[in-house]
């Protein structure tokens, strides 16, 4: 390994940005992303970057590469990387540092890793091409560091392409990437948000414990406070490309000075009171020993039974690929179930949608994850809303604009001003309480919300968290409720249904899920949710061992 | 491998059905031409008996479906059957023809595709600037333009100047050197018309890949332009480029037939223009189908490629 050349002594930052200005060009304008923030960031420190979806983070981040986006550029300040200026580099040096000095892990391992390259050979392009390694060390190297991360079969590991491995398993493969060339730097762009809780964990303690013992500094970019709360020694908080805080991790976390910070800190403590058991009564929705699956020869889910009672709220929870949304697909009848029945109020619904009549179809209703994609983008609001209405209630003329306008002020955005824009023309918590009103608009029973919030930030997804409770006492909706998110669970839930392959493996009302004892599989989810607590990871890894998380702790269980 | 192999058997029969297919298309289309083949032989002056006589000789007297299967079966077995106007077994026809046709194939290929990659991946690199403006307008005028104009035009600027040859009537005993010198002008004509259309191609499906995660993450490594372009943008581009090649290719073995009259060359296309006017029918039918099988393997040979250099389709878990 050829030897570092360092100019400048040890003491000064590795880092220093001052007065960053960085504008993007959005429509043809260029619109200021970044308006002068400072950063300054030691050898072996890490600092957390925080803020909501649109703060800035990623930009900031990688303009500490020296890097902008096509469409964005920096326009003022400096930016000086171990005493040289990175603003003045040409082309070939930034190169030379990239990759190198500084190196980035992405938010999508799965994204970010070449499709057409084995693993090993991505892992030693950056050595090779920046003359640190020879390929036969890089490939010694790589494997120590396969290794050190906890890697299946360190020696073959790098054989594989990146569709051969998984998740959690590819985002550790691409921290071990950005340490080939042991660089000083390493961005993280939130490098679980894409991840499970279970799995989350693995690579945070990976991520950790190369951060430690290469001493690399690093930069922490997540919107998730808990998750930075593990990895930073220093929280800077961004909003809307302003820095609004900076301070000690632990001090950012006991006492933040500012109100945005606060109200940060303060989502996470929304929790709607349970509502009371019903008994004795006809549930709105029964699964009954449901089996099903895509091909013929493997089931997804496996005799699976939960009820949803009126005015209820059951939340089922489960990683991906635990037949989450198989079940939303069983009860709306896109999936026909091989074995068992779903009957509403206590009438058998035909297992194909085809079947079911309109009053059916009315009465069990959907809200999407991804709102941008569940609107037709050609379609005005007025529209989106009014179809569903006209179909299913037979409304026209007078009285289904009344019905939009009064859907509308339902979900709190002011008819006159939202009536005739375009999705596009939302930001994306308003895209999603149009997709909440085009589900009421139906007047249902019973709503399915499929990961409603989960690409939402946390402020906005409080909000459609509220107006879900308020809609739910305002017109007797039951819900049922997909998440991953456990925050969500607390913040909503009645009861909980958790899955896992395609099995319910616990049930009960909230209050009794959230006390051990627990099934092992529940125990597990539930602590891997990261708390706000700095000291949280260490405690976790003491007390199950560091080989006994993630996909290993679940093996173990089978 | 096993997945590769499973896929080439089931394309390949997919490929005999097609065939199958289009055998039946062309008999059909053949047999639905107006006219009477006994009587245009013959001419106006025939009697009816040696009309009839000739018609029995033809095999014409009997059903179009046992014609069908005979046909089949001869083509089938390699008995391309016997031309009418000229009265030799159409095999003796078809062979020299499709050899100097495939020759002009490949060699136009070995031009136009090393070219039309070359250009538009430095198009997509150097997006946007002189050099892929200038290459794009290129190409487009070239390919906007008849293919007879164009090759008029060479003929005027590098035959009548004497570099070239502008007759490229090859025979079989012709030496390669020569056949490459006499070949020149149509295969540069053949370039100029199909490379508009990878090069075009090949520059879309790399920008599309550049938009890609994986290619920041490389800029990010700090890997050079050239080698990003080369190494992570091309073996994900590879399949439609793969694909507008094996189209291009199946044009330049179906449709040159302009091109072979300009340079009079003795190409399959010329056979079976020839076929069509002298009412020829087997020529016609057995060229038709030749054709046919060029497309058909011919696509077949790129999605072979396009699986084999994708290791998510190779290495299915």
């Amino acid at each position: 390994m050829s030897p570092k050349t360092t100019n400048t002594s040890s003491s000064a930052p590795l880092l220093t940005m001052r007065n960053v200005h960085i504008k993007g060009l959005s429509d043809e304008t260029w619109v200021d992303i970044i308006n002068g923030v400072d950063l300054d960031l030691n050898r072996g420190e890490v600092l957390g970057l925080i803020g909501e979806s649109g703060a800035g983070k990623s930009t900031l981040g990688l303009a500490a590469m020296g890097f902008c986006r096509d469409g964005c550029k920096i326009t003022d300040g400096s930016i000086e990387f171990d005493g040289l200026d990175l603003l003045s580099q040409s082309r070939q040096q930034l190169r030379q540092l990239r990759g190198r000095r500084i190196a980035y892990v992405a938010q999508s391992a799965a994204a970010s890793f070449n499709p057409a390259h084995r693993l090993i050979d991505q892992f030693c392009e950056a050595p090779l091409k920046h003359d640190v390694m020879a390929r036969s060390e890089a490939e010694t190297y790589a494997t120590s560091l396969y290794e050190r991360m906890n890697l299946p079969d360190p020696d073959e590991f790098g054989l594989r392409y990146p569709h051969e491995v998984s998740g959690g398993q590819l985002q550790r493969a691409m921290t071990a990437m950005a340490l080939s060339c042991r660089p000083d730097l390493i961005i993280f762009d939130e490098p679980t948000t894409a991840l499970d809780v279970t799995t989350q964990i693995e690579v945070l303690a990976a991520i950790r414990d190369i951060v430690k013992q290469f001493n690399t500094a690093a930069i922490y970019i997540s919107h998730d406070l808990a998750v930075v709360a593990q990895m930073a020694d220093t929280i800077k908080v961004l909003l809307k490309g302003d820095e609004v805080e900076q301070a000690t991790t632990a001090k950012m976390l006991k006492s933040p000075k500012e109100d945005y910070t606060k109200s940060l800190w303060a989502v996470r403590e929304y929790a709607r009171a349970e509502q009371p058991l019903v008994t004795g009564q006809q549930p709105v929705i029964e699964i009954t020993n449901v089996t099903a699956g895509y091909s013929p020869r493997q089931d997804i889910l496996k005799d699976v039974s939960f009820a949803i009672h009126k005015r209820r709220t059951v939340a089922v929870v489960g990683e991906s690929g635990s037949g989450k949304s198989t079940t939303a697909r069983v009860i709306t009848g896109l999936l026909e179930p091989r074995m068992g029945s779903v009957s509403f109020a206590g009438a058998p619904l035909p297992a194909n949608y085809q079947d079911r009549t309109r009053d059916q179809l009315r009465h069990v209703q959907m809200i999407y994850q991804m709102a941008d994609t569940a609107l037709n983008p050609k379609l005005r609001i007025r529209d989106l809303i009014a179809r569903p209405a006209a179909m299913y209630l037979g409304l026209s003329g007078r009285a289904l604009e009344d019905r939009v306008r009064d859907l509308l002020r339902m979900i709190e955005m002011e008819p006159d001003q939202y009536i005739d824009r375009l999705p596009s023309e939302l930001s994306g918590g308003q895209k999603q309480r149009i997709g909440i009103a085009r589900a009421i608009a139906a007047e249902p029973g019973f709503i399915i919300c499929d990961e409603v919030t989960s690409a939402l930030d946390q402020l906005v997804a409080e909000g459609i968290l509220k107006l879900l409770d308020r809609l739910q006492s305002e017109l007797d909706l039951s819900y049922m409720f997909i998440t991953h998110d456990l925050a969500t669970v607390r913040a909503i839930a009645d009861e909980v249904v958790v899955m896992k392959d395609g099995n319910v493996v616990e049930q009960g009302p909230k209050s009794e899920m959230f006390v051990p004892p627990h099934h092992a599989y529940t125990e597990l989810l539930l602590g891997s949710v990261p708390e706000m607590d700095p000291k949280w990871l260490d405690r976790l890894l003491e007390s199950r061992g560091a080989d006994n998380i993630g996909d290993a702790a679940i093996a173990r269980m089978k | 491998m096993k997945n590769l192999i499973i896929m080439i058997i089931k394309r390949l029969a997919l490929g005999v059905l097609t065939l199958f297919l289009l055998s039946l298309l062309i008999f059909l289309s053949v047999e639905a031409l107006p006219g009477d083949l006994a009587q245009e032989i013959l001419g106006q002056q025939a009697t009816p008996e040696a009309v009839a006589a000739i018609r029995r000789q033809l095999g014409l007297d009997l059903p179009p479906h046992i014609r069908y299967i005979e046909w089949l079966g001869g083509m089938v077995q390699g008995d391309f059957g016997t031309s009418l106007a000229l009265k030799r077994p159409i095999i003796d026809l078809i062979a020299p023809r499709l050899q100097n046709t495939l020759f002009l194939t490949l060699y136009t290929a070995c031009i136009a595709v090393p070219l039309a990659i070359i250009l538009g991946m430095m198009a997509s690199l150097f997006r946007n600037s002189y050099f892929d403006r200038i290459s794009n307008a290129t190409a487009l005028s070239a390919i906007s333009m008849p293919e007879f104009f164009v090759g008029y035009i060479l003929i005027y600027f590098l035959a009548l100047s004497g570099y070239f040859p502008s007759m490229a009537n090859i025979t079989p005993s012709t030496p390669l050197l020569e056949k490459l010198y006499a070949c020149f002008l149509p295969a540069l004509t053949l370039t100029l018309v199909v490379t508009a259309h990878m090069m075009r191609m090949t520059r879309a499906a790399i920008i599309n890949i550049l938009a890609l995660p994986y290619i920041e993450m490389a800029h990010l490594k700090g890997i050079k332009p050239s080698r990003i372009i080369f190494r992570h943008a091309l073996p994900n581009a590879l399949a439609p480029i793969v694909n507008v090649v094996a189209l291009n290719l199946a044009y330049l073995i179906t449709g040159v037939v302009i091109v072979e009259i300009v340079f009079v060359f003795p190409g399959l296309g010329q056979l079976m223009v020839d076929g069509v006017r002298f009412r020829d029918v087997p020529v016609v039918q057995a060229s038709s189908l030749v054709f046919a099988s060029a497309y058909v393997g011919l696509n077949l040979l790129a999605d072979i490629i396009s699986t084999a250099t994708n290791p998510r389709l190779m290495r299915q878990k």
